[in-house]
């Protein structure tokens, strides 16, 4: 339980003279639901396209379920589940015939996909939707099918890219539930998020600003380090303070 | 008596089988911040664009500033500014680009033009990135110039679907600290919105699900809504704790609140005391005030 599971030494990624992600480092353990930080640009999304192995980095290295991603970006995609911001769900599909197709690409055979896609229908409560168009469900349910769809494979990371973006509070509270049994069952959660309420359910968190790691620990030792009631308010203090005014200055010098 | 805004009566409107939004009224007074939520699916995209002249409806009645939707829907899109979940910038001009493209799309006179343009940039704090192209703003950035570029003709009546959605923290007070000042100014506002905190904003809000409006009123007394009690419950063993509460019969629902359990019950004392002698684990319990959440989650579930 108590394994490494995601090992980041010393990772840059620059864009021509953009420096998206600044030499950062960090740890999760395995089972741990680790939340990933940051205001709209910090670098994020680019920090888990490259723990995905889908962007090689400019420099550092780093580990995912043991492997590589210089050197094993390919094994990496076996071991992982990654949830993008923007689905890649087939909206001319239905429901079933997403999940048949990921089985598909994760190369599970027919008795495995059709034993996993009982258990996800079930689990996700889409069994009603099976045979809808995914195109024809609400936000909430695409939602819960890319997760079902990332799991297939029953990963031990899943990478989660802001996965409750514009989704209403009965599912994103139903999407945490899920996500906490995961968790409990050993699998690795790294995700990202503007909600401030659902950074408070991760075991520990990360703020990210300007492509660097700020901060780093458990909401609870955060709020008492910084001294804030919640973490959108330590959030706050400290991209805003720090962080606005030291930007646009940078900003504006960058663009004379 | 204030002046009515937008009148909307008996509104309906089907897509094929699917009854998106079933016999809707309500209005929304001059100068008011109204929040429109609900869950997807709930109609109020649907709601939006009708009041915007963008879509059809079955049934019903729709009054905006006073014109007719049906019939004088000119008059109507002069005075108005809507700005879609996806508004569409134009990645490859700059801020002020897209801002005087809006201002000749909406026929501003290139007199007023300029001025309107410097007094956007400074309001939505874009001044310094004016040069930028579109594509090379961070999300808080590209809504607030999508924000801009809905008021480059100074409507009267916004309408806004969920234009913080994927925004971060920092940007998002910003940008309702932008639509509290146009209501100063007196613009009357009708937001959609998933985040809780920013429907507790709203003069009024109302909550739609399948279809239908399930309530409008103040934050303040949606909240007041809430029928049963909520109590926090602060314990270090978070999740082993939750999963024993669901097992008692006294306890309607638990959820895991940030790193608290908020668990709802009509036997506030009972609960505290079964809690109290059976879980050791549990530091501090109490009870607290619901929230428009709480209240929402309640109301759906009915």
């Amino acid at each position: 339980m108590n394994h490494t599971s995601v090992k980041v030494q010393h990772l840059t990624k620059k864009f021509g003279n953009f420096t998206a992600v600044d030499n950062i480092s960090l740890e999760v353990k395995g089972g741990e639901i680790f939340g990933f930080l940051g205001a709209n640009g910090a670098g994020k999304t680019t920090t888990i396209r490259m723990l995905c192995g889908l962007l090689r980095p400019t420099s550092g290295e780093a580990w995912v379920n043991g492997y590589s991603i210089n050197e094993n970006s390919e094994e990496i995609k076996k071991n992982i589940g990654y949830m993008s911001q923007k689905f890649s769900l087939y909206n001319d599909l239905t429901v079933e015939e997403n999940i048949t197709f990921y089985g598909g690409i994760y190369g599970l055979n027919s008795s495995s996909l059709k034993q996993r896609r009982e258990w996800i229908l079930e689990k996700l409560n889409l069994n009603d939707q099976r045979r809808t168009l995914t195109r024809e469900i609400p936000l909430g349910w695409k939602q819960r099918l890319a997760l079902g769809c990332a799991i297939l494979h029953q990963p031990p990371i899943i990478f989660l890219d802001e996965p409750t973006s514009g989704v209403d509070p009965i599912s994103r509270r139903e999407f945490w539930e899920l996500i906490n049994e995961l968790a409990q069952q050993g699998t690795t959660i790294f995700v990202t998020t503007h909600y401030m309420d659902e950074a408070e359910y991760c075991n520990r968190l990360s703020i990210m600003h300007q492509g660097e790691i700020i901060t780093i620990d458990s909401p609870r030792t955060l709020k008492k380090e910084y001294d804030k009631a919640t973490i959108e308010d330590v959030f706050i203090s400290l991209v805003g303070k720090w962080g606005i005014g030291y930007k646009g200055i940078r900003e504006i010098r960058n663009m004379e | 008596m204030t002046e009515l805004a937008v009148e909307v009566e008996n509104l309906s409107k089907a897509y094929g089988k699917i009854q998106a939004v079933s016999d809707v009224s309500f209005p929304i007074h001059d100068g008011e911040l109204f929040g429109l939520i609900g869950p997807d699916g709930a109609g109020k995209t649907t709601t939006m664009r009708i009041l915007c002249g963008l879509l059809s409806f079955d049934n019903g009645q729709c009054k905006v500033l006073n014109f007719d939707v049906f019939t004088q829907l000119k008059q109507i899109k002069k005075i108005i500014g809507y700005m879609p979940q996806r508004f569409s910038l134009y990645p490859d001009l700059t801020v002020s680009e897209n801002l005087r493209f809006f201002a000749d799309l909406f026929q501003v006179t290139p007199k007023d033009r300029e001025e309107r343009l410097n007094r956007l940039l400074k309001f939505s704090n874009l001044e310094p990135f004016q040069k930028r192209r579109a594509d090379q703003l961070s999300g808080g950035m590209k809504q607030k110039l999508a924000l801009s570029c809905t008021l480059i003709h100074r409507p009267k009546l916004l309408i806004l679907d969920e234009p913080t959605t994927g925004v971060d923290p920092i940007s998002r007070r910003e940008f309702w600290e932008i639509l509290h000042e146009l209501k100063q100014e007196g613009v009357t506002l009708l937001v959609s919105t998933p985040y809780m905190d920013e429907a507790n904003q709203c003069d009024r809000v109302a909550m739609m699900h399948r279809g239908k409006i399930l309530t409008i009123d103040s934050p303040q007394n949606i909240s007041n809504l809430f029928s049963d009690y909520l109590l926090e419950i602060i314990t270090d063993e978070l999740i082993h704790t939750s999963n024993q509460l669901k097992e008692l019969a006294e306890i309607k629902s638990v959820q895991i609140f940030g790193d608290k359990i908020h668990v709802t019950t009509e036997n506030v004392d009972q609960v505290i005391n079964v809690i109290r002698t059976n879980f050791p684990g549990v530091c501090s319990i109490h009870k607290i005030e619901p929230g428009i959440e709480d209240t929402f989650i309640e109301l759906m579930q009915k």
